[in-house]
């Protein structure tokens, strides 16, 4: 199936993940900045629809937007103090911020620039229908020792999370 | 006009790298400790959407594959982060990153 109107759903789902972006790291409620950051990562999962990657925005969706930003509302819960609202919410390293970003920023440009004529003019076509299937035929054959590695991974995390976050142990 | 209308893997990279920037700014700048993670948050999406990007572009999986198991590092490092900073509130009562300073010389 040919996609439709790819430029307007690619602009709009832009507008709306910088939008929530820039809302992110300016809001002063960190309430605000979790809503904000799965605005975000939602808008993302559409324009992983329109890369072909039906499986990476089902995991971006059930994973990030319903995972991790529910762990991060529930440690908001946690320490959240009236207090920090009426203080400063910017450290004194803005400065450094604003150069650090824009060398960055002129530098990723120069290489987009620079770089264009490296890739191909026009994107391989994939099969579309059993892009689940062969994800999980890669997970389990190339990529086995990373997927095993992967969840010795998650395990630590386990126990560094209950360590960290126990009274006493 | 052509290059706006005419959606390619360059148009993917440079939000991806707007993203980045975002996040970059938050991390740099923000005091609440719960904001820079989600700045991080930020940081691994930008990421991701290269991958995929990137992916799309050659016809393979494998930047599919390598964007799921991003996802899995930062579901890792977000249970780590959260759990260091409520062991961090419970003792000094504050979620500023620059009181963060015992470790400082």
């Amino acid at each position: 199936m040919t996609p439709v109107a790819t430029p307007f759903f690619f602009y709009l789902l832009s507008a709306i993940m910088l939008i929530g972006g820039v809302l992110v790291i300016t809001r002063k409620n960190a309430v605000h900045s979790a809503l904000a950051l799965i605005v975000t990562l939602l808008a993302q999962a559409a324009i992983y629809l329109m890369l072909y990657a039906p499986f990476v925005a089902g995991v971006q969706i059930i994973l990030y937007a319903g995972g991790i930003m529910v762990l991060f509302l529930f440690v908001i819960m946690l320490v959240n103090i009236d207090r920090t609202l009426k203080e400063r919410q910017f450290n004194s390293q803005w400065l450094v911020g604003v150069v650090a970003a824009t060398v960055l920023g002129g530098l990723l440009i120069a290489v987009y620039t620079r770089g264009r004529e490296m890739f191909p003019e026009h994107a391989v076509g994939v099969a579309e229908g059993d892009n689940t299937q062969r994800i999980a035929t890669m997970l389990y054959g190339p990529y086995m020792f990373a997927f095993e590695i992967a969840s010795l991974l998650l395990l630590v995390a386990i126990i560094g999370a209950v360590v960290m976050a126990k009274k006493r142990i | 006009m052509d290059a706006m209308l005419h959606i390619t893997t360059t148009h993917y990279l440079v939000l991806g790298a707007m993203l980045f920037l975002l996040g970059v700014i938050g991390v740099l700048t923000r005091r609440n400790v719960v904001i820079v993670l989600m700045s991080i948050e930020l940081i691994l999406n930008a990421v991701n959407l290269n991958l995929v990007a990137f992916s799309r572009l050659w016809g393979g999986l494998h930047g599919q594959v390598f964007a799921i198991f991003v996802i899995t590092d930062a579901a890792a490092e977000a249970a780590v982060g959260l759990g260091i900073l409520i062991a961090f509130f419970r003792n000094k009562e504050t979620v500023n990153m620059d009181e963060v300073n015992l470790l400082k010389w």
